[in-house]
């Protein structure tokens, strides 16, 4: 194809692509003066006039639907932030596990991956709450002193309580994805040339030094990336609070959208607030990333 | 703009045309009752009513195994074919969803609807939907469903508990209400669907679980111990049920209320299923005795002036007894499906039904 070829069907493609949203949001403006909706923010200033479970800043049914909305982002970061930390440890000791000499942690780690990976989600997030949480009945599971306890109500760790809900959603979330990310870092310790393991070894080096020193600083640009859509992926799948009735913006939503009726305006605003908690992740991410890369360079 | 030509101007108007026709055929279907003959004349002469349901709630109206369709809603299809045709049998039930219901009056599928409905203004009106609503035959409202043994026995009570609660409706709204205007402080825990309120609810992560108190009601009948499980007396919200019948046939509507309200008005003088054969001897013999002989269609003439025949409430009363009566069989303490009585009762006990007099 000639380079004015090329050009003319790009053009073609922008144009059609451009024509195609046009249409849409043409389609939406007609339809939306037409139901008398159109546009409109003012509703936000206006009182929610529902409860919310749980929320880190103060909130009452008094305050507006903006504050509500923010409640519900600061419940869904809290959630996506615990969980990540929780999959994170346990991935990579799940990996690590898979990856190591030990043919029975490495057999109960494969099951586990197996296990985990292939049911949905939503079935899991379901089993640890309905199954896990509220099957402990009205009396606590366990009790050690004041330092831990876990009940139907939740989990209370030495004066920090954790509801049910929250719970749930945390060990649903966490265990999920830790199994992807096991697999992540499992990708990436194999990535390093089998060179290097005969090399450490037969520099005289420990199993676990050279595995802390020599093999993860390699694996380290590989299993980035991957964590990185790992991270996203879960920050995502928290939307799925509804299904366990934690608070969080996506159940927020819902609750404003039958309220007020204002769908359009809704959907925007969660659009937006996930662009920027995704986005957040990312950058942090990104940052690691070069951090790392970095240091390499210096080494 | 482009002159319109000779050749558009035929399309438009065989267009119009075509659209004024179906105007007419199709608001022809539609209003079988703008001629003069009511549908009470065609149920007669059809010799059966019939009467659209849901089917699916128990306690109101719910199939049961042996084909039969049993509760509050199907006993008022009853006591209308009573007081219409004469027999309660002669009644064909219409199993109709939320969305159904409407049209299905407005094209003539049925007669009546009797289908734990909501009266509001819009459905009543003519710029609505156009139905006409006769009595109220249930208060519902939303409630509140604890576990026996947990010793609460009113709103105030549930301070500071969790309650299970369906989200995005106004439900969750009315709870707030409640509980904010008694300046009580609580926790919503929500659910996305009834279900799930429910199991919450059992697995005990809340205290109570709210929705309308015919659901509650419902939800109960199918728990293993519904013993175990009251619903609370505080009602949240109006949800007033009535039948309905298309609007623009008043003498099929109001036959249809007067029924109704011979229901209550028995239940008020005490007649019932037992006891009408002698309160009809006893008003035949007794001349003194007018408001019991115009009720019961000995004197006054009130049936026809309905387009029923003067004894209807005989009629009826033998049939399904009185409403106080109906309300026990499906409703009541004994029932499969127990819901108090509170704004159901009559209006000098406590509750807000009330007849007007039958003069």
């Amino acid at each position: 194809m000639k380079k004015s070829q090329k050009i003319f069907v790009q053009f073609g493609i922008c144009f059609f692509v451009i024509s195609l949203v046009g249409l849409l949001i043409n389609n939406l403006t007609i339809n939306l003066t037409r139901t008398g909706l159109g546009f409109n923010f003012n509703w936000l200033f206006k009182p929610a006039s529902f409860a919310l479970a749980e929320h880190p800043l103060p909130y009452s049914s008094s305050d507006n639907y903006a504050w509500a909305l923010f409640i519900g982002w600061l419940n869904s970061l809290k959630v996506i932030v615990s969980s990540l930390m929780l999959a994170t440890v346990l991935g990579t000791l799940i990996g690590f596990a898979r990856t190591g000499k030990n043919a029975l942690l490495s057999l109960l780690s494969a099951g586990y991956i197996t296990i985990i990976r292939q049911t949905p989600l939503l079935l899991q997030l379901m089993f640890w709450y309905f199954i896990g949480f509220l099957g402990f009945k009205d009396n606590t599971f366990i009790h050690i002193k004041n330092i831990i306890k876990i009940s139907n109500q939740g989990i209370e760790l030495s004066g920090l309580t954790l509801s049910s809900e929250f719970s749930a959603l945390l060990f649903g979330l966490g265990i999920f994805t830790s199994a992807y990310i096991a697999e992540v870092i499992r990708g990436g310790i194999l990535s390093v040339p089998k060179g290097q393991w005969e090399a450490f070894r037969s520099l005289g080096l420990s199993e676990k030094k050279g595995l802390l020193s020599i093999i993860i600083p390699q694996a380290l640009p590989a299993i980035l990336p991957g964590l990185t859509s790992q991270y996203l992926n879960l920050a995502k799948n928290s939307t799925l609070a509804i299904a366990v009735g934690y608070s969080d913006i996506y159940a927020i939503n819902d609750t404003i959208i039958n309220q007020t009726g204002r769908a359009i305006e809704c959907f925007l605003i969660l659009l937006t607030s996930f662009l920027l908690l995704n986005l957040l992740i990312c950058n942090c991410m990104e940052i690691i990333n070069k951090t790392i890369l970095n240091s390499r360079k210096y080494n | 703009m482009a002159k319109i030509s000779s050749s558009d101007l035929k399309i438009m108007r065989r267009l119009v045309s075509g659209i004024v026709g179906m105007t007419i055929l199709l608001t022809g279907c539609a209003s079988p009752s703008q001629e003069n003959s009511s549908r009470l004349d065609l149920i007669k002469k059809r010799n059966e009513l019939i009467c659209g349901v849901s089917g699916k709630i128990p306690g109101f109206s719910f199939l049961e195994s042996d084909g039969s369709y049993q509760g509050l809603d199907i006993d008022i299809c009853k006591a209308f074919a009573a007081a219409i045709i004469g027999d309660s049998t002669k009644v064909q039930y219409r199993p109709l969803t939320a969305a159904e219901r409407f049209t299905a009056i407005k094209t003539g599928d049925i007669d009546l609807l009797s289908r734990n409905t909501t009266f509001t203004l819009s459905r009543d009106s003519l710029g609505g939907n156009g139905l006409t609503f006769g009595p109220v035959v249930f208060h519902d409202g939303q409630g509140l469903m604890v576990k026996k043994d947990s010793g609460i026995n009113s709103l105030e009570e549930l301070a500071n508990k969790s309650i299970c609660v369906g989200s995005g409706t106004t439900t969750e709204q009315n709870i707030n209400d409640a509980f904010e205007s008694a300046s009580l402080p609580y926790t919503p825990i929500k659910y996305q669907d009834l279900n799930q309120v429910v199991a919450g609810y059992l697995q005990g992560r809340c205290s109570a679980m709210t929705s309308d108190r015919s659901q509650l009601a419902a939800a109960r009948s199918g728990f293993k111990n519904r013993k175990d499980h009251i619903i609370l007396k505080d009602v949240l919200s109006k949800e007033p049920l009535a039948p309905a019948s298309d609007g623009q046939d008043q003498k099929l509507g109001d036959a249809m209320r007067w029924v109704v309200f011979a229901l209550i008005s028995a239940e008020e003088q005490g007649i019932t299923k037992s006891n009408i054969d002698k309160k009809v001897q006893l008003a035949n013999r007794n001349p003194q005795l007018k408001p019991l002989r115009r009720f019961l269609g000995i004197d006054g003439g009130l049936g026809e002036k309905l387009g029923l025949s003067n004894d209807f409430v005989v009629k009826v009363i033998k049939t399904t007894g009185n409403y106080g009566e109906i309300y026990n069989r499906h409703l009541g303490q004994e029932s499969e499906v127990p819901i108090p009585r509170g704004l159901n009762e009559l209006y000098n006990k406590g509750g807000v039904h009330i007849s007007p007099p039958f003069n």
